[in-house]
Formats: structure tokens, C-alpha cells, sequence
């Protein structure tokens, strides 16, 4: 494990999300439905953390919890850099990278209230991602443009 | 099938799409006075989910010259719709009666559903307040009947550019050509930063407020309404509203062949007394919507190639 995630206590058992553009650490927990009223878990956030490869980044650790592919589908919207680390007896066992793909489905509605897409049909809101940084979807629907903080107040 | 299943977006059609739906519907002008019964057999499905009765008409005229039938949806109150029954459901119904679908829907992107559920051509009559993509295609057919030509021309738009969808479509099909384009509007009725960004890339286009500086350089001044409803207070609109009226003294400063164009319904953005000058093209517009619609109709059902 690199040197930086030592800075912060190890976990047993839970995933580590690491290279998070800096400044997004809260905005992911939010996403992960994290309110930091849990009763168990150790959930440990660093802010301003020096990174070879952007500078400085953010690192978010949840202990006794594996984070499902929805869960990733939603970090790679915000932190299109980050990677997520599965933690097994304090051990990485996987390693994977987040991966915005070009076409999003389900995953974010569309911030336009007469939009298609948000009147109950039997579809999945669709997006283009036109640009990964600063973030820039297009709804397959309504052509609307949804940035960053649209893409936050939907969560 | 013919050119393409489906018309939903001006901005899904390249240049050569839109010169072929113009030459089409050029070669087929002659049978909108004659008739013809190319679509014999073929019904057309209308379904207004929002009033429209001039688009109406002109796609059900459209389908009777052309020899086929229509059957419809007119009445927004009654239809399944205020059920609560989905677009998508509707739309799985009617393709089993229908060769060809004509939607009117006020939500945006309604059309592009519809074509998704459909295995019968979708025609988009107007979807929320973005698209209007038949209306852009009859405006280029009259500019183009008129010119001879679209490419090179110098074209203004004025009036509400921000809430008028026939103007959004319009600019976005201009842009496929090698024009200047002039966007003329009060401030509040600019047209959105997102279509401004998105044609400017591939044409020239200018925008300000003031028509006079640059009409005696027009070849198409194409007017839209503006509402009062668009305006935090009426003060604003009374201040405004004069100067995008087209009467003879503005005309007197316009070039001989300038033509002037609008969408219909006016309230007073043309004087009458435009009516009967040479310039005035907005009637046989509705003439020339006519015959484009019986163009698309007959590519999509692929009844001509
Ligand atoms: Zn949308």
C-alpha cells in the first residue's frame, strides 16, 4: 500500500478510495449516503493530501463496507482519478480504478423537471459525458447540460 | 425506409439530409395542387398532446394529398394522457394502427422517447420548448425556393430568441450552411448560451439589438413574436416592443430583395401594411410547410428515395 495511506490509520476489512480530486472527499461521502451519524465503522477522511501524480488529493476509508459497482458508477462522476481499494484483514485484495464510460445509464436523473425522462416512463435516464473534468453530461433526451454541482443536487 | 427512419432533431440531420428533404420536396411541389396517391393504403397517427392546429393541418393536408388517411389524437383532456397512461405505452398502442407517427408532446425529449418504443417512423411536431425540426426544415425550403440558394446569404433572426423553439431549430439547421447569421433581441430574449456556443463554431453569427444597423445588408429577416409574459414588468416590454416591429418605414431601409419571414401566429410584430409588399413571404411560408411535410412524409415511408 503506498506510503501516504499509512497517515491514517489502517482498516481491517472495508474499501479505501483513493486519488480523489481534491476538495470532492465530502461530496463522495454524501454520494455513499454517509451522514456520520453510523453507529459502527470507522470512516476516516483526508483532506490536502500530497500526490506525486495531481498534487495534492483526498482519501475517504470505510471500514466493514464493500462498495457495489452502482456505488463506483457514482464516484467516477466526481472523481474521475480516483481508484478504489477493496480491504480484506487489512490487506488490498482489489485494486481497480474508476472508469467513467462514455454512455451513462441510471445512475443520475436529469436536472430538467420537463424533461421525458423525469415523467415516469419505463426508461433509464441516459447522459453523454461530453467532458470528464470539470464534469459536462448531455441527457440523451432533453439535450440539457448537467455540470457538477447539477449532478450533486440530484444526489 | 427511405432517408431516415425517424425526424426527430434538426441537429440529427447533416447538410446533405437537409438538402435532400429540400430537393424532395422541390420535385414534389407540383402534387400539392395536383394530388397524388403515393401514400394510398398508409395512415398517419396524429397525436397533439399540446394544441397546435396550424402544424396540425398542415401534416393531416399533408397526408391527404398524398392519397393516405389520418387518424387522431386532438383533444389533450380526453386522451389517456391525463389518465396518467405513459408516452411510451401510447406509443406501443398506436404503432399498431399507423404507419407513421406526427407527436406533439410539451415535455422535451418526448419525441426521441417515442421513437425508441416506436417501429414506425416518429415525426416530431414540437417537444417542450427546444425542438420543432419540420418548422426549421419549411423555413429553409421557403429561404431556399426564394434565393435559389441558402449558402451565402445574410440572415437575421429577431425577436424572442430565448423561449421561440422554431428559432433554436432554425439557427441550428442555418448552421449547416455558409451564412451570416444575425441574432436581434432585447437583452432578456437573447438566445441561450448553449446554442450560441454550439453554432458559432461553424458559422458566423452576431448578436445585437438593434435591426437598423444592419438590415439594408439582409437578404432574410425572419421576425418571431415576442410575449409580454416573457417580461418581469410591463414597463420593460413597452420600452422594447416598438423596436421590433417591421412596418414600410423600416422596410424603406431594407434591400429590394430582402424577404421577411415568420412562424405565425404575428400579433402586430408585421403591419399589415407589410402584407402586400414584395418582401412579405410569411403566407406562402404556410404554402411551403405544406410541401414539405408531404416530402418528409413520403421519405420516411419511403414512398420516394
Ligand atoms: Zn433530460
Amino acid at each position: 500500500m503506498p506510503e501516504e495511506l499509512l497517515r491514517v490509520s489502517k482498516i481491517k476489512k472495508g474499501t479505501v478510495i483513493d486519488h480523489i480530486t481534491h476538495g470532492y472527499a465530502l461530496d463522495i461521502l454524501k454520494i455513499l449516503g454517509i451522514t456520520g451519524r453510523e453507529s459502527s465503522g470507522v470512516i476516516t477522511i483526508a483532506i490536502n493530501v500530497p500526490s506525486k501524480k495531481y498534487g495534492i488529493k483526498d482519501i475517504v476509508k470505510v471500514e466493514g463496507r464493500e462498495l457495489k459497482a452502482e456505488e463506483v458508477d457514482k464516484i467516477a462522476l466526481l472523481a474521475p482519478h480516483a481508484t478504489i481499494n477493496i480491504i480484506r484483514n487489512y490487506k488490498v485484495v482489489e485494486k481497480q480504478r474508476v472508469k467513467l464510460p462514455a454512455v451513462i445509464r441510471g445512475i443520475v436523473k436529469c436536472a430538467n423537471p420537463s424533461c421525458i425522462s423525469n415523467s415516469g416512463e419505463p426508461i433509464q435516464p441516459t447522459f453523454y459525458v461530453e467532458r470528464e473534468e470539470p464534469l459536462r453530461l448531455r441527457c440523451h433526451y432533453c439535450g440539457r447540460i448537467m455540470e457538477r454541482e447539477d449532478v450533486m443536487r440530484r444526489f | 425506409m427511405g432517408l431516415f427512419k425517424d425526424l426527430i432533431s434538426i441537429k440529427d440531420l447533416t447538410r446533405e439530409e437537409i438538402d435532400h428533404v429540400l430537393v424532395t420536396a422541390d420535385a414534389m411541389e407540383p402534387l400539392a395542387a395536383s394530388g397524388s396517391d403515393m401514400l394510398k393504403g398508409k395512415i398517419l397517427a396524429s397525436l397533439f398532446f399540446e394544441p397546435s392546429t396550424r402544424t396540425r393541418l398542415s401534416f393531416e393536408a399533408a397526408m391527404l394529398k398524398l392519397g393516405g388517411s389520418v387518424i387522431s389524437i386532438t383533444e389533450p383532456r380526453v386522451s389517456s394522457v391525463e389518465k396518467g397512461e405513459n408516452l411510451a405505452d401510447t406509443i406501443r398502442v398506436v404503432e399498431n394502427y399507423a404507419d407513421v407517427i406526427v407527436l406533439r408532446h410539451p415535455l422535451e425529449g418526448a419525441a426521441r422517447l417515442a421513437a425508441e418504443f416506436s417501429s414506425v417512423p416518429i415525426i416530431n411536431a414540437g417537444s417542450g420548448a427546444e425542438e420543432h425540426p419540420t418548422q426549421a426544415l419549411l423555413d429553409l425550403f421557403t429561404i431556399f425556393k426564394n434565393k435559389g440558394d441558402i449558402d451565402g446569404l445574410n440572415i437575421a433572426l429577431m425577436g424572442d430568441l430565448r423561449y421561440g423553439r422554431t428559432v433554436h431549430s432554425l439557427a441550428y439547421a442555418l448552421s449547416n450552411y455558409a451564412v451570416n447569421l444575425y441574432l436581434v433581441s432585447p437583452r432578456l430574449l437573447r438566445m441561450r448560451r448553449e446554442i450560441v456556443e454550439d453554432i458559432s463554431g461553424k458559422i458566423k453569427v452576431e448578436e445585437l439589438e438593434d435591426v437598423e444597423e444592419i438590415l439594408p445588408e439582409l437578404d432574410v429577416l425572419y421576425v418571431t413574436r415576442i410575449q409580454k409574459e416573457r417580461f418581469p414588468d410591463l414597463e420593460e416590454y413597452e420600452k422594447v416592443k416598438g423596436s421590433y416591429k417591421v412596418d414600410l418605414n423600416l422596410l424603406s431601409k431594407a434591400r429590394e430583395d430582402l424577404i421577411l419571414l415568420h412562424p405565425l401566429p404575428r400579433v402586430g410584430e408585421i403591419a399589415p401594411e407589410v402584407d402586400s409588399t414584395r418582401h412579405a413571404k410569411y403566407f406562402q411560408q404556410t404554402r411551403f410547410g405544406l410541401i414539405t411535410r408531404m416530402a418528409i412524409l413520403a421519405l420516411v415511408l419511403g414512398a420516394v428515395d
